[in-house]
C-alpha cells in the first residue's frame, strides 16, 4: 500500500514539474514584452523603431488599418502590427483595460465612454449604405419610410411603391457599431427609464457582420440591410436616401447624411511604434490608401 | 469528449502491447523499471490535462455564471421569454426551446439515415462500394463547421425561401445543416458496433431461415443497440453544441418558434454573438447561459456512459 502511494506522489510531482515551466512560460514571455516596449518608450526618438502594435476594435475599420498595416510595416519593417476584430465596443474595453494598444470604432462614442478620458483620432468617414436586392425595384426611400420599416410600422413593399410583398429586415447584432451609429442616424433608439433601448423590431434577422448581411441581402428579394459603404459591392443594391446617392462627394458635402466616423482609440503615453503608425494614417500617404474605399477624415473637417 | 475517451481506450491497448512485447526482452529489471516509470507518468500527465481542463472550465463557468442565475432568478432567467439585455432582461426559454427543436429535429433526421448508411456499410455494400462510400463519410467529418454554415446561407436557405417562404434562415435550415454534421459520428460509430456483433448470431439467424433483412433488424440491431444508442447520444452532443454554422443559418431572433420557418436563436449562438461586448451582468447572465448548456451535455454524458459500459449483447 504504502509504495503504492509513494508511485503516485511520483508520478503527481512529474505531472507538476513537466506542466510547470509551460504555465509560467506563458507569463515570462508577456513580462519580457512589456518590458520591452517600456525600454522603447523610454528610448531617445532616432532609435530605429522595433516591436509590435496591437489593434483591436471595430470589424468594420478593420480592413482599412489592415491594409494600412500592411503598407506602414513594409516601410518599417521591425514593426509587427495585429489588427483583431471584437466589435466597437470591445476595442473600448481592450485599450481601457490595456489588452490593445490601439482600439478601433465605428461609430461616436457614448457620454459614459467619453468619460474614460481616451485619446480620439478620426482617421477616416464611412458612409452606411442601406442595401436591397439588386431585383428589387425600390431605389429611393425616405428616412422616416426607413425608420418605419426598422420599426416594423411598414410591413410590406407596397407601402413604399415597391411589389406586394413582405419586407424582411436585416439587422446587426448588438455589438456592432454599423448598428449603433445606424439606428441613431435614423432614430431608431428610446429612453426606457435610464436606459437607451433599441426599437427596431425584435422579429428582425440577426447577421453578425458586413459580409453576412451582403450575402444575406443578395440571395434574398424581399430583404433590406444596411452596411459600410466602403464594403458594397455589385451583389447588391444601395438605395438613395432622400433622392440622395450614397457616394464619398455626398457625404464631403454633406447632403448624404448616414456616415460615421472611424476613430482609434488610445490611452495614456503610446509607445513610438504606436505613434508612428497613427501619424502615418494621418498623414497625406495614409489618407490616400483611406481614399481608395473610403472618405478621407479632412472632407468633414471644417 | 467522448470520442476522446474512446480514443484514449485505444490507446491504452496499444500500450498495453508495447509494454507488454518489452517484457519479452530480456533486459536488467532496473532499466525496464525507470522505462515502465516513465511511461506511467507520461501517460498519467495527458490524463491530467484533460482533467484540469475541465476543471477549470466548470470551476470558471459556474462561478461566473451561478450567481447571475440567482441574481434574475431561477425562474425569470429559464422561463422568461424576454431577452433585451440593454433593458436588464435575461430570459433563455426561447433559446432553450430552439436548441432543443433543433437538437432534436437533427437526431431524428441524422439517426435514420446515418443508421440506414451504417447497416448499408457494414452489412450490404460490395467491398468496392463499401470503400468509396467510407471515405467520402471521413471527410464530411472533417469539414470545418464554418464551411457547413456559409453551404447553408447560400444553398440551403435560398432553397428554403424559395419553397416554403419566410426569408428561409429558419428552424428548418438549422435542422437541416446539424443532421448533415451528425451524420459522420453516427456511422463511423455504429458500423464499428455493428461489425463487433459475432458472426455466429448472423449465421443462426440464417439458418433458421430468417432472411438478410430480418436478420439485420432482429438480429444484428438489437445486438448493437448499446454501440448505436451510444453514437446518437454523442450526435446529440455535438448538434446542441454547434455554433458557428448556427449562426449563419438560423437568422438569430430571439423569438419561441411557432413553425419550421421561423428564425430561431440558440444558446451557444447567443454566447458567441454577445460575449465579445458583453460586461456587467450581462456577460454574468451568458455564462450562466454556459451553465445550462453545461447542464445539458453533463447529462448526456452520464447518459453516453450508461450505453458505453454495457456489453455488446447484454
Amino acid at each position: 500500500m504504502k509504495r503504492i502511494a509513494i508511485e503516485k506522489l511520483f508520478i503527481a510531482v512529474m505531472a507538476l514539474l513537466l506542466t510547470a515551466p509551460m504555465l509560467s512560460g506563458c507569463g515570462d514571455d508577456q513580462d519580457l514584452g512589456n518590458a520591452a516596449t517600456t525600454e522603447k518608450t523610454a528610448a531617445a526618438d532616432d532609435v530605429k523603431l522595433s516591436g509590435s502594435v496591437i489593434v483591436a476594435g471595430s470589424t468594420s475599420v478593420q480592413p482599412l488599418v489592415q491594409e494600412l498595416a500592411d503598407v506602414f510595416s513594409e516601410m518599417e519593417e521591425d514593426v509587427e502590427i495585429d489588427v483583431q476584430g471584437g466589435g466597437s465596443t470591445a476595442g473600448i474595453e481592450a485599450v481601457i483595460s490595456g489588452v490593445a494598444d490601439i482600439g478601433t470604432v465605428s461609430r461616436e462614442l457614448s457620454n459614459e465612454e467619453k468619460a474614460y478620458g481616451l485619446a480620439l483620432h478620426l482617421i477616416a468617414v464611412d458612409g452606411i449604405a442601406v442595401i436591397v436586392n439588386p431585383n428589387n425595384p425600390v431605389s429611393d426611400l425616405a428616412k422616416d419610410q426607413i425608420a418605419r420599416i426598422y420599426k416594423g410600422e411598414i410591413k410590406n413593399w407596397k407601402e413604399v411603391g415597391g411589389p406586394d410583398m413582405e419586407i424582411l429586415v436585416v439587422q446587426r447584432e448588438a455589438s456592432s457599431g454599423t448598428r449603433e451609429a445606424f439606428e441613431e442616424l435614423i432614430g431608431l433608439k428610446k429612453k426606457e427609464g435610464d436606459k437607451t433601448v433599441s426599437m427596431v423590431r425584435s422579429d428582425a434577422l440577426i447577421a453578425d457582420s458586413n459580409g453576412v448581411v451582403q450575402t444575406q441581402i443578395s440571395t434574398k428579394k424581399n430583404a433590406i440591410g444596411y452596411m459600410s459603404l466602403g464594403m458594397v459591392d455589385s451583389t447588391v443594391k444601395t438605395l438613395k436616401i432622400d433622392g440622395v446617392e450614397p457616394s464619398a462627394g455626398n457625404i464631403g458635402n454633406k447632403t448624404y447624411s448616414l456616415w460615421r466616423p472611424f476613430l482609434l482609440l488610445t490611452k495614456g503615453e503610446l509607445s513610438p511604434e504606436a505613434q508612428a503608425f497613427i501619424d502615418f494614417i494621418k498623414s497625406e500617404e495614409g489618407q490616400k490608401i483611406v481614399s481608395r474605399n473610403y472618405i478621407s477624415y479632412t472632407a468633414v473637417q471644417q | 469528449m467522448d470520442v476522446i475517451s474512446i480514443k484514449a481506450a485505444v490507446a491504452k491497448d496499444n500500450a498495453a502491447k508495447i509494454t507488454g512485447s518489452s517484457n519479452t526482452h530480456a533486459k536488467p529489471k532496473k532499466i525496464r523499471n525507470v522505462f515502465e516509470r516513465a511511461a506511467e507518468a507520461i501517460f498519467f500527465i495527458s490524463a491530467s490535462t484533460a482533467i484540469l481542463s475541465v476543471a477549470a472550465i466548470s470551476v470558471y463557468i459556474f462561478t461566473q455564471g451561478a450567481p447571475a442565475i440567482f441574481e434574475i432568478g431561477i425562474k425569470d432567467f429559464l422561463f422568461g421569454t424576454t431577452w433585451m439585455p440593454s433593458a436588464e432582461e435575461f430570459g433563455i426559454f426561447p433559446m432553450i426551446v430552439a436548441s432543443v427543436c433543433g437538437t432534436v429535429g437533427a437526431t431524428v433526421i441524422g439517426t435514420v439515415i446515418g443508421l440506414f448508411t451504417a447497416i448499408f456499410l457494414a452489412e450490404i455494400a460490395p467491398r468496392w462500394l463499401a470503400s468509396i462510400v467510407r471515405p467520402a463519410v471521413e471527410l464530411l467529418a472533417g469539414i470545418p463547421s464554418v464551411v457547413y454554415g456559409f453551404f447553408g446561407l447560400v444553398v440551403i436557405i435560398p432553397l428554403i425561401d424559395r419553397h416554403l417562404g419566410g426569408g428561409g434562415d429558419s428552424l428548418l435550415a438549422v435542422i437541416i445543416i446539424l443532421a448533415i454534421m451528425i451524420l459522420p459520428t453516427i456511422i463511423s460509430i455504429s458500423e464499428t458496433s455493428i461489425r463487433a456483433v459475432p458472426l455466429a448470431y448472423r449465421e443462426g439467424s440464417l439458418a433458421l431461415g430468417a432472411t438478410h433483412v430480418q436478420t439485420i433488424f432482429k438480429v444484428v440491431l438489437p445486438a448493437a443497440r448499446s454501440g448505436i444508442m451510444a453514437s446518437i447520444v454523442l450526435g446529440v452532443g455535438r448538434a446542441i453544441g454547434e455554433t458557428m454554422a448556427v449562426i449563419l443559418i438560423s437568422g438569430n431572433t430571439v423569438q419561441i418558434p411557432n413553425a419550421l420557418t421561423d428564425r430561431v436563436r440558440t444558446l451557444t449562438a447567443n454566447i458567441a454573438l454577445e460575449m465579445p461586448y458583453a460586461s456587467g451582468l450581462h456577460s454574468k447572465a451568458l455564462f450562466a447561459t454556459g451553465v445550462v448548456l453545461f447542464v445539458f451535455i453533463m447529462t448526456l454524458n452520464l447518459i453516453l456512459n450508461v450505453f458505453i459500459n454495457r456489453k455488446v449483447g447484454e
